[in-house]
């Protein structure tokens, strides 16, 4: 299944880093990504493909919750669909 | 990739400006549940019901979860009670509506409607003794809703049952005095009732559809509203087509929604309902989207124009975007659900006159009025014809849901809490329709139902 992940929180060193870690840690594949820092803050998206994961949809939703409660960040997961429904015609 | 704007502007959507899912409603066919033994036949409606949407309310939270758009409301409808329990003997039909109550609680939806009967042309004993019952089975429940249609374009009005659902509706608030007459926020009268109509309080499965269907109702008044914002002092070709563009994309939300429940549950796909519908919260308001558009305060002169233009252009702008449309498809007014239109209701802007004349632009009509308790049942039923006949002549929907408030007068609230809100009481016309009300009979149906 193919998501679109938001991370967004106050910008410093090694954010990316640890949200690839974490990632390469569920063997999620990066597919695509985009940042830029929007009035200060840290704003990533990120196209990723859940299919090789080895944890369910819901383990992974959590993972990232905790994850980023822990670095202080707003990290969430969503099917691509809801974007695309929204986006393309 | 998707663009990071659209993406970002699709979150700012829902973490802000409270788009969502309004519903997603299972219709459920009950007609193989009539028998002779009221009983038995609602243990059969029980039955039917809790194996048919066993999976709904897991369904629907799994979809919240995983495509990130709150779903508000998992709900049932189900064919008319009148029809199915029509071959009960016996008076006493309480033992359906307490069956659906239950199976709404243990399937965990928020209502279930179809409490309801089809009368336009006139009355047979089950739509009787259904009707008898409302008040008392609205007492008793806390999650069924009911309905009654009283007109439609091709029968005219049914002047008896008019009258009749006044009396009822007086009955229903006094059975519910102690919670300010909330019975009433759960009883919709209807002129040309649709039968796959989502939205609650007046969802019913009508007797054209399948055995079950996914219906799925969107909303999105914070959206629209948001998109005004940006077009402050265009001219109206610039708002209308604002409109649109938001409507569809909100749309394309419910039709994914709406596929991807249908698929999960195994159940048919029925309609996406194109509806604006507000909730009592800051920031959800339809009355909001009026002012934007330049209306000091909603009721005022130009309020009906500005609601035209706006159910007009959901309505094209949603269209392209579900391969399905149906229920009422509009903007809702219901005065106690909407942050703005309380507030107008307050300051005495927002008269039951303008709103009656809204609901001639709009999808439905006058909906969760407080009005004061002493309000005869004739003056009830002459509003429900005024609206009555908005509907069969204008060829749309309309409906009454008004609460006459136990004990209460104009300038006091009534509070109902969650969805349904709170209102202030707002005046009718004292003059008298008895004489009018009491002629009974049918009005017959306009040179409109004439079409073949």
């Amino acid at each position: 299944m193919r998501a679109i992940m938001t991370v967004t929180g106050p910008d410093r060193v090694g954010i990316i880093a640890s949200v690839s870690t974490l990632l390469a840690s569920l063997n999620i594949n990066i597919l695509d990504l985009s940042q830029t820092i929007m009035g200060g803050l840290f704003t990533m998206t990120l196209l990723v493909d859940t299919a090789g994961a080895n944890r369910g949809f819901e383990e992974i939703r959590e993972a990232l919750n905790e994850h980023g409660e822990r670095e202080c960040l707003s990290i969430r997961i969503q099917r691509e669909d809801t974007f695309a429904a929204m986006h393309r015609i | 990739m998707l663009n990071q704007s659209d993406i970002l502007q699709t979150l700012n959507m829902i973490d802000h400006q409270h788009l969502d899912i309004r519903t997603i409603t299972m219709g459920i066919s009950l007609r193989d549940c009539a028998h002779p033994e009221a009983g038995r036949c609602a243990e059969k409606i029980y039955d039917k019901i809790c194996r048919r949407a066993e999976k709904l309310v897991e369904t629907g939270c799994a979809i919240e979860r995983e495509y990130g758009i709150p779903i508000v409301n998992k709900r049932i409808s189900v064919t008319p009670a009148a029809l199915v329990a029509e071959s009960c003997g016996g008076e006493d039909l309480l033992p359906i509506a307490r069956a659906l109550d239950r199976a709404a609680r243990e399937c965990g939806v928020n209502f279930i409607g179809g409490y309801s009967a089809l009368v336009h042309k006139g009355f047979t004993e089950g739509d009787r003794r259904l009707i008898a019952s409302i008040p008392a089975a609205l007492a008793e429940t806390d999650l069924v809703c009911s309905s009654v249609n009283v007109a439609t374009t091709k029968a005219g009005v049914n002047m008896d049952a008019v009258a009749l659902m006044g009396r009822i509706i007086k009955q229903t608030a006094e059975a519910t005095a102690e919670r300010d007459g909330l019975g009433c926020a759960k009883l919709v009268v209807f002129a040309n009732a649709v039968e796959d109509n989502p939205f609650m309080a007046g969802a019913f499965h009508g007797v054209g559809e399948p055995e079950c269907v996914i219906n799925v109702g969107v909303s999105g008044p914070g959206v629209v509203h948001a998109a005004l914002k940006e077009v402050r002092g265009a001219p109206f070709d610039v708002v209308a087509e604002t409109v649109k563009r938001t409507a569809f994309r909100v749309t394309r939300m419910g039709q994914m929604v709406a596929l991807a429940a249908s698929q999960r549950l195994g159940v048919p796909f029925g309609v996406v309902d194109l509806s604006l519908a507000p909730t009592p919260a800051v920031g959800d308001s339809v009355a909001r989207i009026l002012e934007e558009m330049g209306i000091e305060v909603c009721g005022t002169h130009g309020t009906t124009a500005a609601l035209a233009l706006l159910n007009d252009a959901v309505k094209k702008g949603g269209l392209m975007a579900s391969s399905h449309v149906g229920g009422l498809s509009g903007a809702f007014i219901p005065v106690s659900e909407d942050e703005g239109m309380i507030a107008a209701a307050e300051r005495g802007t927002l008269a039951l006159d303008k709103l009656e004349a809204m609901t001639s632009v709009c999808s439905v009509g006058l909906d969760m009025i407080a009005v004061p308790g002493d309000t005869p049942a004739e003056t009830i039923s002459a509003i429900i014809a005024d609206e009555a006949a908005i509907g069969v002549v204008n060829q749309k929907t309309t409906a009454v849901r008004l609460i006459p408030a136990p004990g209460k007068g104009v300038g006091e609230r009534v509070e109902f809490g969650g969805l349904l809100g709170s209102a202030p009481v707002i005046p009718v016309h004292p003059e008298s329709s008895a004489a009018f009300i009491a002629r009974g009979g049918r009005i017959p149906a306009p040179m409109q139902s004439l079409k073949n």
